[in-house]
C-alpha cells in the first residue's frame, strides 16, 4: 500500500517558488492499477516521483508498505529503488545496449550473476513480446517496441510497484492501446501495484481501477474510475471525462436539442445512462414493445469500454399524446437500473 | 648541393632513411605514450569537471571552480612558452631535457585540459533521462560513471580523442624544434639548418600520412560503435 499524507513539495525556481504539490493526501492500495490525471504542470511527474526518491517532498511523508521513502538515503534508497519499476515517456533506454544488454541493465545493477540474468532476460523478452529483437539496438526499434523493452526492463527486479510517467504519450493510438494492454496483462499476471500518470484519459478509462484527479498541485477528485465517469463532479473532471467519453463536446447535443423541442414540441428528452450489463441488454427496444404508442428517435449515443465493464450513454427523445406511457417508460428504465435524466420537459 | 628550385624537394638520395624512420618512430612513440595518459588524465579530470558541475554541495562547487580554472589556464598557454616554462619541472622529472622523454610532460600538461573539455562537453551531451532511469533503478554512482557515462558517450569520445591526438602529432613536431626528436626535430636540424628540402619534404609527408591514418581509424572506430 502506497501512502502520500500531507505532502506537499514547493521548487525554488528563478523565477521564485513553485508550488508543484499541494496537501496530497492519497492512499493507493495493492495489486491495482491507480491513474492520477491532470494537464501538463499539474504536478504529475513531482508526484510519482516521489515514490522512488527522485524528489523529496518538503512537508509530509511519503511511504510504502510501511516504509518511508521520504526517510531513505544512500544505500537503504538504492535497495527500495531496486523493488519498484519505472517507465518513462521517452523511454530513456541506453542506446549503446541491445534490447537485451539493455533488460540486463537493471539486474547488473542488482549484482544478479551471469547466468541467472540470462534466463530472467529471455523470459521478460517473452512476456513482453520481443522474442527475435534481442540483438536489436533501440535506434531500430519502433516506439512500441522501445516501450516494450522499458516495461521489461523496470520488470528486471521483480519491483512490488511499477510507475508509469506519460508512458504512452510519445506513442500513435494504435500503439498506445497495445502498450496499455501489455500493463493491463502484467497487472493480472504479476498481480503488482502499478501507478499511472497520464494527461489523457484514455489511458485511465482503459487500465485504471482507481483515479485521482490532480489540478494545480491538488487532488480535486478521486474514486473508481467507473464512478468518476458516471458522475464527474468538479468542472475539471468533466472536462477530462468528456474528453472521453466524447459527448462531441456537450455543445453540439445541445444544439440538437433544442432543435428537437422546437420540431416536437410535445416530445420529452432524456438522457439515459448504462453501465456494466445493462449496456448488453436490449432495454430500449422491450420498452418500445411495452408503450407501442411512444415514438422514439435517438438524438446521441456512445458507449466505452472500462475495466469495470462498459460504461454508455443514450439521448433519445420520447414521444407521445399518452403523458401516462411517457411516465410508464420513465419509470420501466428506473428499474432496470438505466440512470434516467429529464434533460427538458414540455410543461 | 642544389637547394633552389623545386627539384630540391626530390633529391632522395640525400635522405637517410634509417633516420627518416627511427624519427617517424619517436614521433609515433612521443604521440601513443602521450595521447594514453592525455586519455586516463583527461577522463578522470572531464568526470570531475562533470560530476561537480550540477551538485548542490559547496565543496562540489569549490573543486569545479579550482579544476577550470586549472584546465583553463593550461589550455591557453601556447604550445611552445609551455614547453619553456616546463623545462626545470621535465628536468627534475625525466632527469633530461632533451629526447623524446622530455616532450613527454609538456604534451600531457598541454593536451589533457583540453581533452578534460571535450569529456565534459560529452558527458553533458548524454540525455539526462538516461542517467535519471539508472537512478531510479538504484544504480550507485560508479555503476552510473561505468555502465552509463562512459558507454554512451564513448562516440564523442573517441572523437574527442581522435582531435587530440592529431593536434598532439603537432604539438610533438614543435617540441622537436627544440630538441625533442622526431620528424619535427629531423625536418628542422638537417632539413632546415642543413638545407636538405627533401628531408623536410619526406618528414611533412609522413606527418601528414600519420595524422590521416589517426583520423581515419578514428572515424572508423566511432562508426562501428555508434549506434544511435
Ligand atoms: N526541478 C524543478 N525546479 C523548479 N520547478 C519545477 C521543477 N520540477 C517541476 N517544476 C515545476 O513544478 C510544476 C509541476 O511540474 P510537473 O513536472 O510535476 O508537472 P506534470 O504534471 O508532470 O506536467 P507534464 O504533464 O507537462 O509532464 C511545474 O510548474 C514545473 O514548472
Ligand atoms: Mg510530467
Amino acid at each position: 500500500m502506497i501512502e502520500f499524507k500531507d505532502v506537499s513539495k514547493t521548487f525554488i525556481a528563478k523565477e521564485g517558488e513553485v508550488d508543484a504539490v499541494k496537501d496530497v493526501n492519497l492512499t493507493i492500495p495493492d495489486g491495482k492499477i491507480y491513474g492520477i490525471v491532470g494537464y501538463s504542470g499539474a504536478g504529475k511527474s513531482t508526484l510519482i516521483r516521489m515514490l522512488n526518491g527522485l524528489e523529496f517532498p518538503t512537508t509530509g511523508s511519503v511511504t510504502i508498505n510501511g516504509t518511508e521513502i521520504s526517510g531513505l538515503k544512500g544505500s537503504k534508497l538504492r535497495n527500495q529503488r531496486l523493488k519498484i519499476g519505472m517507465i518513462f515517456q521517452h523511454f530513456n533506454l541506453l542506446w549503446s545496449r541491445t534490447v537485451f544488454d539493455n533488460i540486463a541493465f537493471p539486474l547488473e545493477i542488482a549484482k544478479v550473476p551471469k547466468d541467472e540474468r540470462k534466463k530472467k532476460v529471455q523470459r521478460l523478452i517473452e512476456l513482453v513480446g520481443l522474442t527475435g529483437r534481442e540483438n536489436a539496438y533501440p535506434s531500430e526499434l519502433s516506439g512500441g517496441q522501445k516501450q516494450r523493452v522499458g516495461v521489461a526492463r523496470a520488470l528486471a527486479n521483480d519491483p512490488e510497484i511499477l510507475l508509469s510517467d506519460e508512458a504512452t504519450s510519445a506513442l500513435d493510438p494504435q500503439t498506445t492501446d497495445e502498450v496499455l494492454d501489455l500493463l493491463l496483462s502484467i497487472n493480472k499476471q504479476l498481480n503488482l501495484s502499478v501507478v499511472v500518470i497520464t494527461h489523457e484519459m484514455h489511458v485511465i478509462r482503459k487500465i485504471c481501477d482507481q483515479v485521482a484527479v490532480l489540478d494545480a498541485g491538488k487532488i480535486v477528485e478521486q474514486g473508481p474510475v467507473l464512478d468518476v465517469f458516471k458522475h464527474p463532479k468538479q468542472p475539471i473532471t468533466k472536462r477530462f471525462v468528456n474528453q472521453e467519453t466524447g459527448s462531441t463536446s456537450l455543445d453540439d447535443t445541445n444544439v440538437v436539442v433544442s432543435e428537437l423541442l422546437e420540431k416536437y414540441p410535445n416530445g420529452v428528452i432524456v438522457k439515459l445512462g448504462f453501465h456494466g450489463d445493462q449496456a448488453q441488454l436490449p432495454i430500449v427496444s422491450s420498452m418500445l414493445r411495452k408503450f407501442p404508442d411512444i415514438d422514439l428517435s435517438i438524438i446521441e449515443g456512445n458507449i466505452h469500454q472500462t475495466q469495470e465493464g462498459a460504461l454508455g450513454s443514450l439521448f433519445v427523445q420520447l414521444i407521445s399524446d399518452n403523458k401516462e406511457s411517457v411516465h410508464g417508460a420513465l419509470a420501466y428504465f428506473t428499474t432496470m437500473r438505466v440512470e434516467t435524466e429529464v434533460i427538458n420537459r414540455e410543461q | 648541393m642544389n637547394n633552389n628550385g623545386l627539384s630540391s624537394y626530390f633529391q632522395f638520395k640525400n635522405v637517410d632513411w634509417s633516420n627518416m624512420w627511427g624519427a617517424t618512430w619517436e614521433t609515433v612513440w612521443m604521440t601513443l605514450v602521450s595521447i594514453i595518459v592525455v586519455a586516463i588524465l583527461g577522463a578522470l579530470l572531464g568526470l570531475l569537471l562533470f560530476e561537480t558541475s550540477n551538485s548542490e554541495s559547496i565543496w562540489a562547487k569549490v573543486l569545479n571552480w579550482i579544476v577550470s580554472a586549472f584546465v583553463n589556464i593550461f589550455r591557453s598557454i601556447p604550445f611552445i612558452i609551455l614547453i619553456v616554462l616546463l623545462l626545470p619541472a621535465t628536468q627534475a622529472m625525466m632527469g633530461t631535457i632533451i629526447g623524446p622523454k622530455a616532450a613527454l610532460p609538456s604534451l600531457i600538461i598541454s593536451a589533457a585540459p583540453f581533452y578534460a573539455r571535450l569529456v565534459e562537453i560529452a558527458f553533458h551531451e548524454i540525455d539526462h533521462g538516461v542517467i535519471e532511469a539508472a537512478d531510479s533503478m538504484g544504480a550507485t554512482q560508479s555503476q552510473i560513471i561505468s555502465k552509463v557515462l562512459l558507454p554512451e558517450s564513448m562516440p564523442a569520445l573517441v572523437s574527442g580523442l581522435t582531435v587530440t591526438a592529431i593536434s598532439l602529432i603537432g604539438y610533438t613536431a614543435m617540441a622537436g624544434a627544440i630538441g625533442a626528436g622526431g620528424l619535427g626535430n629531423l625536418a628542422y636540424l638537417d632539413g632546415f639548418q642543413a638545407s636538405n628540402n627533401t628531408i623536410t619534404m619526406v618528414a611533412t609527408v609522413i606527418i601528414v600520412l600519420i595524422v590521416f591514418i589517426c583520423q581515419f581509424a578514428g572515424d572508423l572506430l566511432v562508426k562501428r560503435i555508434d549506434k544511435r
